[in-house]
């Protein structure tokens, strides 16, 4: 980001909820970079922007898309780059409609299953036919939304069968992806910006005129989001249309540009990596799911197929090296390497899922590790309900959260919905140990691992997970210990064995040595692997995250390279060690242009040396290292050999970056707009209210408000959105617990502007009750002109804003209501993320009702909106397409 | 004692036979992301405790108040309006117009200092709203006036120039609360919460205040700079906002950074406390603010009481002088 000459931050508070990233936001800005924050609110991060644009909650594809439309009809585009680089060239199947002319839904909605079939999406194939995905069987959309299938393209695009499109390299084929995308966005246009956005129109020339000046050769423009823009209920789409935009740009592969997706926990990147998902194996290799995946043989056909450009076509290696890893011995040739060990997916089982469950009684047990669902978990009511079902529950946390106190001093028990003495539920409380009590490593936003060594051992019975796993994983094997019974082998036959320290804490260097792999045959047998593409899928090497294969080559702990940046070079590749291969910047390839010249002398990175015949440059060619520019290799052959020399997009199955994505998305091959599930605002551009392939789950204690034109939304006339504030951490757990954050943000408080205030007659730092039609919570009101109404389609939208780190319990520093209470559960289909940065509420002044008239002022206003649980929740609201 | 007031080198004033550099901090407002990282890390460094009564203190995003005994760093947080920011601009305009107090030779003085009143500079993006953020701490004056009248002993000049409470001397009279003319030096009440040292004592109900009674404020960390170590605010600042350095260094770069902020047409931009000829012989703690420092809850003109203590004895003198002379005429008088 230190690069970049213009960065828009949308959808992140960076200065706020990323304080130690932002540093490189300050330094591009001390180096002359304009910065941009386009943000509901006016944050800290917008005090030290050079400009603010207020938008509305939930409204951003309508802004992307003008953007493209803006960058697209004005001529704006870097044409050498969007031509070699993108798929803009390529043909998509003549089955395929728009979304334009289908009134919002594009081919191949199935009302029932209220999803796509998206086989029309698919590229046109040399000849007649789509170019699908590989594999013995399609995969509906409604199965890869169960399985979140979207999540498994953490590190590269999804499969194609083969990479044999149809190109028209004028791009003026009306079957061109080019072509699709311009008719696409033609309505997305500064004054659709202002009438659905509430944004003026000098704003948008401004922001468009910043980004397109500071695009090109010369100069680069970067885009940072975090959960502002994932946290909805097409978040994944308003990640793609930045996606499309940037490529328009030119801004992908280069120093300065890119999408930077800003991961709040200190390793939640790395908990995708090496995954706390359901529906993930290390290095983004999806679960086997029942039916699909029965043998190995049907999995890696349906993981990459082998005549697929670029690195995923050599799955079979990484899976192989990871059921080494796990298996060793057991995993043999014979045995499919064990694959029959790793259970099946029968369906959703992400965390919303499992609260639904419960709420069914079909969850008996539960653990609940670095997270507080109670506060931090959208409906929380519902989550500490469910939880109520569970015949026991462990909680291992550094406080008594209140996801472990919630039977004696929650909400519930107030409201007198539960009672103590009535709740069958067995606790565990199991003391952790905090990140300076053990060691190990963060992967960070960057994908930067960076190793932390102990400097305390933890106090009493507080425990690493390493440990707490470790010996869990021993006692389970210690009591099936000579067990005959098929089902138990995955866990006998299980590698686990690692050097303990005095404490019984294993070492985490020996973990991460085998996640980094080593060699199992020849003459090599067990030295550490250097590179992924060491990896064979004959049983020779084992691994347990392919994409974290050179991590420890040499057997060194690179993550805990520590050469100060004023000692190297501007990349920096000797501190820690980014994934994959210690790359700092993706797809770097494309930071040249198609024979291999910089761009530009002011944005050189990686180059093509013509004397050494090799890409050479500051950072780790993302590249085969000896393929020249001008390599034409015979699309056949498949894999990293069939990749052209302007084939950046390694991780992609045909080499280019996707401005149609003709797989891997359920919702739509392109980013459409769609209000969210509760909207005060009518679309305005299709009669397609909501993202029809959006998951909802109608049921009571999760009733959703009207939108806008339909019965009843005026009783919740007002949007709210969630966020954080530099001083708390998430729901809590690491902040309301210590003196010194706790006192910087003590009480709960909802932000509103001056004039939401004097409509409802709210008092500065007084009290005020926010309804939605999930509950009711109190909060002080702050009232700043750091909100603004909206102009939006003739009429005024307000926005409420509520930090979400306060829960109801009786243990921490300070508590209070959770707002996360306030929301209910739609998720986004793709990767199966809660909306939970807009949704609908009334506000009043004064404290909530306390007791059972909690329930009772939350149940008036339901019935005041005839809410049922059907209310929101229809799949296609065109009334030219009902049924 | 030293030289009361005007320009001067502390250290040498206060008798320190080896030469250390000044040590200070320059707080560049214009960076500042308000996270209170400084807050945090002061605190944690010095095991302050914990202020305040857990209740929102009705200020925008401050809830520590003030600078006192138990926060020796602490973030403002002040919403402005349009009109507020072109006052500030015109203000700051109108200082420079005037001649920006400088040190040295003109040479080190920034040529775009000069003209720039009347420059022509691009006006910045955002002019309707701001929200100013800034990290207040103490400032090290020159002439420390809490130094200078407190009566045991207790604060002392430090050889990095520094003004460093020893808690084992002060007997908590409190004179030094009187005599700073920043409001910074507090005596500890005893009512505040103790902060667990270890994880084992988070639940003790009553552990004691350190420090109860007696004077508090920034030690410039003093046992962090014997150790060549950074102070915990400086080195928690995710942004440079706060910068640490030899006091010379740190006027010279908020000089530079003022005259960068000004071409770019930032005329609200001025430094604070980096004249030498101020109330306080100027600080050791130098800011830079985007607006008059009463808006950050900072006195204009500062002044150390003992200023002016010459004078004071002068009249005194003279007024006894006077009044023997008095005596002596009504002696003598009386004689003849």
């Amino acid at each position: 980001m230190a690069n970049a000459d213009c960065i828009v931050i949308q959808g992140s508070n960076m200065a706020e909820c990323h304080p130690v990233g932002y540093q490189w936001v300050a330094e591009a800005k001390a180096r002359g970079a304009k910065v941009i924050h386009v943000d509901p609110r006016f944050t800290r991060t917008s005090a030290v922007a050079d400009k603010h644009i207020p938008i509305r909650a939930g409204s951003d594809v309508v802004l992307l898309g003008a953007l493209i439309n803006y960058v697209i009809t004005n001529d704006l585009w870097f044409k050498e780059y969007v031509g070699a680089y993108t798929n803009a060239a390529t043909l998509v199947h003549a089955d395929y409609r728009d979304a334009e002319d289908l009134g919002g839904l594009f081919s191949g909605f199935d009302p029932e299953k209220r999803a796509y079939d998206t086989s029309s999406w698919a590229y046109a194939e040399q000849g007649e036919g789509a170019i699908d995905e590989p594999g013995l069987s399609r995969e509906h959309g409604a199965e890869a939304s169960a399985r979140a299938a979207a999540d498994t393209f953490g590190s590269g695009g999804p499969p194609l069968e083969h990479a044999e499109v149809q190109r028209d390299d004028t791009l003026q084929d009306p079957r061109t992806v080019f072509q699709i995308v311009k008719r696409h966005y033609a309505r997305y246009t500064p004054e659709m910006v202002r009438d659905m956005c509430g944004i003026n129109v000098a704003d948008f020339e401004y922001l468009a005129r910043s980004i397109t000046e500071n695009s090109g050769r010369d100069r680069t423009t970067c885009f940072a989001y975090a959960v502002g823009w994932t946290q909805h209920s097409l978040g994944a789409q308003f990640i793609r249309a930045a996606a499309i935009l940037q490529l328009l740009l030119g801004n992908v592969g280069r120093p300065g540009g890119g999408i930077m997706a800003l991961r709040g926990h200190a390793s939640i990147q790395g908990s995708t990596d090496i995954p706390t998902l359901f529906n993930l194996l290390p290095g983004y290799l999806p679960m086997p799911s029942a039916g699909r995946h029965d043998s190995l043989s049907d999995y890696l056909a349906a993981v990459g197929s082998k005549q697929q450009k670029g690195f995923w076509a050599d799955a079979d290696a990484y899976t192989v090296s990871l059921l080494k890893a796990w298996w060793g011995e057991a995993a043999t040739a014979d045995n499919d390497w064990a694959y029959d060990y790793l259970p099946r997916l029968t369906g959703a089982h992400g965390t919303y899922e499992t609260t639904m469950s419960m709420l069914k009684d079909e969850v008996e047990g539960y653990f609940i590790l670095g997270q507080n669902p109670a506060v931090g978990s959208a409906n929380g009511r519902l989550q500490r309900l469910g939880m109520s079902h569970l015949k026991w529950l462990v909680v291992r946390d550094l406080n008594m959260i209140e996801s472990a106190t919630w039977w004696k001093d929650g909400p519930e028990i107030e409201s007198g919905e539960l009672r103590t003495e009535d709740i069958e539920t067995e606790v565990f409380f199991l003391p952790a140990a905090t990140h300076v009590e053990k060691a190990g490593s963060f992967t960070q936003t960057q994908r930067l691992l960076q190793w932390r060594h102990q400097a305390v051992a933890p106090p009493g019975e507080c425990q690493s997970e390493l440990q707490f796993f470790f010996e869990l994983g021993q006692r389970i094997r210690a009591k099936l210990a000579g067990s005959e019974d098929e089902r138990d082998r995955p866990l006998l036959d299980l590698t686990w064995d690692y050097p303990t320290d005095e404490h019984g804490d294993p070492d985490a260097e020996a973990v991460l040595a085998e996640i980094n792999g080593r060699q199992l045959a020849g003459p090599d047998a067990g030295k550490p692997l250097s590179a992924y593409t060491e990896l064979r899928a004959d049983g020779s090497t084992a691994a347990g995250c392919w994409i974290y294969t050179g991590v420890y080559a040499d057997g060194s702990n690179h993550a805990a390279n520590r050469k100060p940046g004023r000692e190297q070079g501007p990349v920096a590749l000797e501190w820690g060690w980014a994934w994959p291969a210690n790359r700092r910047v993706l797809y770097n390839r494309a930071s040249a242009d198609p024979a291999g010249k910089p761009w530009s002398e002011r944005k050189k990175y990686i180059w093509w040396d013509q004397d050494q015949g090799k890409w050479v440059g500051d950072d780790v060619p993302d590249f085969p290292v000896d393929r020249a520019p001008g390599s034409q290799p015979d699309p056949a052959l498949g894999g990293p050999a069939a990749l052209s020399g302007d084939d950046p997009f390694i991780m992609q199955a045909d080499g280019k970056g996707w401005l149609f994505a003709p797989k891997g998305l359920v919702d739509g091959p392109l980013p459409t707009h769609y209000e969210a599930q509760e909207s005060p605002v009518a679309n305005a551009l299709y009669p397609q209210q909501q993202s029809p392939a959006r998951l909802v789950f109608p049921r009571a204690g999760n009733f959703s408000a009207p939108s806008a034109g339909t019965p009843g939304a005026e009783v919740y006339p007002y949007v709210f959105t969630t966020y954080r504030l530099t001083e708390h951490h998430t729901a809590g757990g690491m902040s309301r617990w210590l003196p010194y954050l706790s006192e910087l943000q003590p009480e709960m408080f909802c932000e509103v502007s001056p004039e939401l205030a004097d409509e409802r007659g709210l008092e500065p730092y007084g009290w005020a009750t926010i309804i939605s039609p999930r509950s009711a919570i109190e909060a002080k009101v702050l009232i700043t002109d750091r909100l603004k109404p909206l102009a939006v389609g003739g009429h005024t939208v307000h926005q409420i804003g509520l930090p979400y780190h306060w829960g109801v319990g009786s243990d921490a520093i300070v508590s209070g209501d959770a707002a996360n209470d306030l929301l209910g559960v739609t998720l986004d289909p793709n990767v199966q993320i809660q909306e939970s940065k807009v949704a609908s509420c009334d506000i009043r002044p004064g404290r909530r009702p306390r007791g059972q008239e909690l329930r009772a002022l939350v149940a008036a206003y339901q019935a005041r909106a005839g809410l049922t649980a059907e209310t929101g929740n229809r799949a296609v609201t065109d009334p030219m397409l009902e049924d | 004692m030293g030289q009361l007031s005007g320009p001067t080198d502390p250290t040498a004033d206060a008798h320190w036979e080896h030469s250390h550099p000044r040590k200070g901090f320059f707080t560049d407002t214009s960076i500042c992301i308000g996270c209170k990282a400084c807050e945090v890390a002061c605190k944690e460094w010095n095991h302050n405790p914990q202020d305040g009564n857990l209740e929102l203190l009705g200020s925008s995003y401050d809830n520590t108040g003030a600078l006192g005994a138990s926060t020796w760093r602490h973030v403002a947080f002040i919403e402005q309006g349009q009109e507020r920011i072109v006052e500030a601009r015109e203000s700051g305009r109108a200082l420079v117009s005037l001649g920006m107090p400088r040190i040295g030779p003109p040479a080190t003085a920034s040529p775009a200092a000069t003209d720039l009143a009347e420059a022509e500079t691009t006006p910045p993006d955002t002019a309707d709203f701001r929200w100013l953020m800034s990290s207040d701490v103490c400032k090290h004056c020159t002439h420390a006036g809490c130094l200078d009248v407190c009566p045991t002993g207790a604060l002392f000049r430090t050889e990095f120039g520094t003004v460093v409470v020893q808690d084992d001397v002060c007997n908590g009279c409190g004179t030094c609360v009187a005599g700073c003319p920043f409001g910074v030096i507090e005596r500890r009440a005893d009512g505040s919460v103790k902060v667990a040292t270890s994880r084992n004592d988070q639940h003790a109900k009553h552990p004691a205040v350190p420090n109860a009674g007696i004077a508090q404020k920034c030690t410039l960390c003093y046992d962090r700079l014997v150790a060549d170590e950074t102070p915990a605010c400086a080195k928690a600042c995710p942004t440079t906002s706060i910068k640490f350095g030899d006091h010379d260094d740190m006027v010279e770069t908020a000089r530079e950074r003022v005259s960068s902020l000004h071409a770019q047409g930032l005329t609200e931009a001025r430094l604070y406390g980096a004249n030498e000829n101020d109330g306080v012989g100027g600080t050791g703690s130098v800011f830079l603010l985007l607006d008059e420092p009463e808006v950050y809850g900072l006195p204009p003109d500062p002044r150390v009481p003992t200023a002016d203590l010459p004078q004071m004895y002068r009249r005194a003198g003279m007024a006894v002088a006077g009044m023997a002379a008095a005596v002596a005429v009504a002696f003598l008088g009386g004689r003849a």
